[in-house]
């Protein structure tokens, strides 16, 4: 593309600032890039005072964070900043009755806490995605699809996936209560910079692996806390390969390897996605946003303190057997021993996951049985997701032994665009349910919880102890996995569904 | 937030290592939308005891906490803080504390006091019977019979709950650098700045 001379002129200038803030050339990662870009004010201690350009708030971490400043009597520096949406313990059923009426939430503590966001969020001026909105999802999802996430910026969210933005190529991150306080009263946070990783995945992709498939197995590579301390860049052919929305799922995860943050840098597929969306710029806005957009990419012979290269040809469709994202196996493969662990602590976590779980080492994945299927969650929800698991349900029911299989779309928005592309009949007609949308089963902090000892093909996040429900049993996979749980009631490699 | 400078008085012997979130306030309780009133839910697996310190008459209301090794380890609950402040505790003493859950009692006003173990089977004896003194100023913890244990504490903290500075407080003092990063941040990249209307 043809940068025009104005265009031309505006980015020698901003070239100009950051050289002035950089006397000497050293070459920058784009992790580098957007934090120099953020900083407010640097301290002898090289702690800084990041802005924030993007605060997402939902109705769990925000309460205590508005009555803070309610006691204060602060006010939010930037409500035009920040954007509020319930998606953590909405019911996933329906939310009006026939007359428009909303039906009242059963679980008191979540009716407080969706009623306090709606209190809040007029109180303090900010832009409220209500429950029955059809852009109203889960956050990490609404952001990205309203264009209020945008490459280059930072963005933060009281909630652990945040990374999830990064797949824009933003810079994003969870923070606890007092850190919302603090954003929403000073729009920005004192930090000390990470280190920068990339993890490079060379390679294509084999047939029936997807963006999920990648981050899983990174997850298995890089182990729970290999990315303590970093953000992640996420490069190579394969990661440049996928679409935006796999991008978001790779990028969801990097918390799950330990990382402050995950990036993919911005490109193409990104601008061809954002174009057009409700908040991102438009006209010449546009043009100026997409050239700087392009100047953040990482510089040649940029450092990265680690790096990590992954063969595209070593992932295949992965499936996790313990109760740590790190626990990853191919699903063609068998639930490892804990004494195949060389770490005594991991020999230790695995024999404690394995009695968990309910199963034994040597015992191959395809043999396991399901009883329950949850599709949904920042991190698979959007429509490639619920094509891709369609697909592979089309034709096909629910297995018998399959109690509970449940779809929950990541927002209204593509809950409609799947109806529009019918996905929605393909589901039921399978026996699957078709839901509202939120985080439901991802945290269970709603009504979809997981009974215990029972087990559930996840395409969320987190296999972690009760995390679906106290005493279940999670094993995460893809959508397409996940699809094809429910179909053959165990976990199957979901190539045997697909090939010709 | 109020100023930190002593805290004094009686302090529980509670004296268990690995204390994680989760037995400070289980997570049934983080549904909450205000602060106050997790007190209730404080150690609630503990206090089913009926001889629990936290509710014996002698102890209830104890403005310190003495634990042992790896305090607050666990998920990063900012409600384990809320908690102990509804409980009436205002500074806990252990051998060490996790990070996270350090981070959290300081942004709420919790003192947190490391010690070594031998102080702290000291404190533990003493506080069967006598209260405890810790002085934030002089960066003690003293007892009526004379003990007296130096402790350290980061220099910016010590001096944030002396004056009762609060984080958002310090940063709010710097509105001019933030809105000369607005004005910057306006002409460079535009579309950042502008934001959604409510
Ligand atoms: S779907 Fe799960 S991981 Fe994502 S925001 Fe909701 S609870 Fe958090």
């Amino acid at each position: 593309m043809q940068a025009s001379p104005e265009i031309g002129q505006w980015l020698a200038n901003c070239a100009a600032l950051w050289l002035s803030a950089h006397m000497a050339h050293t070459p920058r990662t784009l992790y580098d890039k957007i934090w120099d870009a953020h900083v407010v004010e640097r301290r002898d201690d090289g702690t800084c005072l990041i802005y924030i350009d993007r605060h997402l708030v939902h109705e769990v971490t925000s309460p205590q964070a508005f009555e803070s400043l309610r006691a204060a009597g602060r006010k939010v520096r930037r409500p035009d900043l920040t954007l509020a949406v319930p998606d953590h313990n909405l019911p996933t059923t329906a939310r009006r009755d026939a007359a428009g009426q909303r039906i009242p939430i059963a679980d008191p503590e979540s009716a407080q806490q969706l009623a306090a966001l709606e209190r809040n969020a007029p109180e303090f001026g900010i832009r409220l995605i209500g429950d029955a909105d059809v852009e109203q999802g889960i956050v990490h999802v609404v952001g990205p699809e309203q264009g209020f996430s945008l490459p280059g910026a930072t963005i933060v969210c009281g909630d652990s996936h945040t990374a999830c933005h990064g797949g824009l190529g933003a810079l994003a991150f969870g923070i606890g209560t007092s850190e919302v306080e603090h954003v929403l009263a000073t729009q920005t946070l004192l930090l000390k910079q990470s280190k920068n990783m990339e993890v490079r995945v060379e390679g294509e992709l084999g047939a029936g692996v997807t963006a999920k498939d990648v981050v899983l197995h990174i997850c298995g590579v890089l182990g729970a806390s290999g990315g303590t301390g970093y953000v992640i860049e996420y490069t190579g052919s394969a990661i440049r390969s996928l679409s935006l929305e796999g991008r978001l799922t790779v990028s969801n995860m990097a918390i799950e390897h330990g990382a402050r943050a995950g990036l993919i840098a911005p490109d193409e597929t990104t601008f061809a996605y954002l174009k057009g969306r409700p908040f991102a710029p438009k006209g010449e806005e546009w043009d100026k946003a997409v050239a700087w957009w392009r100047s953040l990419a990482t510089d040649p012979g940029a450092k990265y303190d680690k790096v990590v290269v992954i063969d595209a040809a070593d992932i295949v469709p992965s499936v996790t057997w313990g109760t740590s994202p790190e626990d990853v196996v191919p699903i063609t493969g068998v639930v490892p021993a804990p004494e195949s662990f060389t770490d005594p602590s991991k020999q230790q976590a695995a024999q404690k996951s394995l009695d968990y779980m309910g199963l034994t080492p040597g015992q191959r994945l395809e043999e396991v049985e399901v009883q329950n299927v949850f599709i949904g969650s920042c991190t698979n929800s959007r429509i490639e997701d619920l094509r891709a698991a369609a697909a592979v349900i089309k034709g096909r029911k629910k297995a018998d032994n399959v109690r509970w299989a449940i779809v929950v779309p990541g927002s209204g928005l593509v809950k409609r665009q799947a109806e529009e592309e019918g996905l929605d009949r393909i589901f039921i007609e399978a026996g699957i349910e078709w839901r509202e949308p939120g985080c439901s089963a991802c945290l269970a902090m709603n009504p979809d919880k997981v009974p215990a000892g029972e087990r559930c093909a996840s395409t969320s996040n987190r296999n972690f102890v009760g995390r679906q429900g106290p005493g279940a049993r999670t094993h995460l996979v893809s959508p397409a996995m996940a699809a094809a749980a429910a179909v053959t009631g165990k976990l199957t490699d979901v190539r045997k569904l697909t090939s010709a | 937030m109020e100023p930190v400078k002593e805290v004094a008085g009686r302090a529980i012997p509670f004296g268990r290592k690995n204390v994680d979130t989760d037995v400070i306030i289980p997570a049934h309780w983080l549904k909450t939308i205000t602060r106050d009133g997790l007190g209730r839910g404080a150690f609630e697996a503990l206090r089913q005891d009926p001889d629990n310190l936290f509710d014996s008459p002698e102890f209830k209301g104890s403005p310190i906490l003495i634990a042992g090794d790896n305090f607050g380890c666990g998920s990063s609950r900012e409600h384990a803080a809320w908690a102990l402040l509804d409980l009436g505790i205002t500074a806990v003493i252990a051998p060490s504390f996790s990070d996270i859950f350090s981070g959290n009692a300081f942004k709420n006003g919790i003192l947190t006091v490391v010690l070594p173990q031998a102080a702290i089977d000291r404190l533990m004896e003493v506080a069967q019977t006598d209260p405890v003194t810790i002085d934030l100023e002089s960066q003690t913890v003293t007892t009526p019979f004379q003990d007296r244990f130096s402790f350290e504490i980061d220099p910016f903290r010590k001096h944030c709950l002396l004056n009762g500075l609060d984080e958002v407080g310090l940063t709010l003092a710097r509105g001019d650098a933030i809105s000369d990063y607005e004005n910057k941040s306006a002409g460079e990249t535009p579309w950042l700045a502008k934001g959604v209307a409510a």
